[in-house]
């Protein structure tokens, strides 16, 4: 299995851990789910929309990170993915 | 007026997303020591995205770029001519280095038509640097020093105390140095966050010699050195009065005069002038 992580587990930011996979997936962990579940979801699809990544499963352990900090921290994973490819 | 400069680790979004509340005068946002080597992407990046996000104003934007012979440094650069920053404050600075640096921007300034002229703050941290300080205050884009009294302690092999002796030298020479090109004298952190008093001990002292203002490590730090490096009232007034007696002089072509009693010459003046010049800013 072929993934790579970026983030902390700290206040205010997230870990997310991204996999090669066969179709889209996205697993959301967040201590502000019920309020902004959508919106984590939104910024996920966002980014990987603009960097048209399809295959992969996302999973994001969220600690009240604002969107930001989710933006940066799937770049730094799906790119670090690219390297362990 | 660069007073206080705060350092902030430049991968936690907790601080960052503080940063436009601190009254300090700089934001230096850390991408060297404060990151360990596996994560200098992940700061760059979480940077980049801070960057789009929060339009920080009426303060200078300085990032600590990784030391210049590192692996890391190319990818420091290349990222920084899209970040919104004033100033590269850069460590274990030397002179030719930073010559070197001065060139690297100018092409990469003129590449992506980056408007603005990015200045420089070196670290002074290394004994060998303390013997070109002044060339390194001479370059062009170079606006202030910056002493690094614990990596010059490391250094010099010598414990780092709170009475400062053993760094007591390279405040000066790092002074001379920013003052004789007109440039800032940045003073080293005082790295005891819970030792209040000795922060505004430190601080005074580093006036007293003539450093232009201290950086930080830490928020809490950021009030007491403002109101040590700045103008005190009675300066500011001072000040007035000495320009206003100057133009009344000018009027009734006396050569000398006096204020509050005591003779007023060129140097007393100049002084005055760089006061309230300091103040507008």
């Amino acid at each position: 299995m072929i993934y790579a992580t970026a983030g902390t587990l700290e206040s205010n930011d997230c870990m997310i851990t991204v996999t090669q996979h066969d179709q889209q997936e996205i697993l959301i962990d967040s201590i502000v789910k019920e309020a902004f579940g959508d919106q984590i979801l939104a910024v996920i699809l966002d980014v990987l929309n603009q960097l048209k990544v399809k295959n992969i499963k996302v999973h994001i352990q969220d600690k009240g990170a604002l969107d930001y900090t989710i933006r940066a921290r799937l770049k730094t994973a799906l790119k670090r993915l690219e390297d362990v490819k | 007026m660069r007073r206080s400069l705060l350092f902030i680790p430049a991968n936690s979004p907790a601080m960052l997303q503080n940063a436009d509340i601190f009254e300090t005068d700089g934001l230096i946002f850390d991408l060297e020591d404060a990151i360990s080597l596996m994560e200098k992407d992940a700061a760059r990046d979480l940077l980049s995205e801070y960057f789009e996000s929060y339009k920080l104003e009426g303060v200078e934007l300085i990032i600590r770029m990784n030391q210049l012979d590192s692996i890391y440094a190319d990818d420091d650069l290349k990222r920084a001519l899209s970040w919104p920053i004033d100033s590269i404050m850069v460590p274990k600075a030397r002179y030719q280095d930073l010559v070197q640096l001065e060139e690297k921007l100018e092409k990469l300034e003129k590449k992506t038509k980056w408007e603005k002229k990015i200045m420089l703050i070196p670290i002074i941290e290394q004994a060998i640097a303390l013997f070109e300080v002044d060339k390194i205050a001479s370059l062009d884009r170079v606006s202030a020093l910056l002493l690094g009294g614990e990596d010059l302690a490391t250094n010099l092999e010598v414990e780092r105390t709170k009475d400062a002796e053993e760094i007591l030298l390279a405040r000066q020479l790092v002074i001379y140095a920013a003052k004789a090109y007109s440039k800032d004298a940045i003073d080293t952190p005082f790295t005891d966050v819970s030792d209040k008093e000795g922060l505004i001990q430190d601080a005074k002292h580093a006036k007293r010699l003539g450093m232009s203002g201290k950086s930080c490590i830490h928020p809490i730090q950021i009030d007491d050195i403002n109101t040590i490096f700045s103008p005190t009232e009675k300066e500011i007034a001072y000040a007035h009065r000495v320009i206003e007696a100057e133009k009344e002089a000018l009027l009734n072509h006396k050569g000398v005069f006096s204020v509050d009693g005591k003779m007023v010459d060129k140097p007393i003046i100049e002084r005055a002038k760089k006061l309230l010049e300091k103040v507008k800013s």
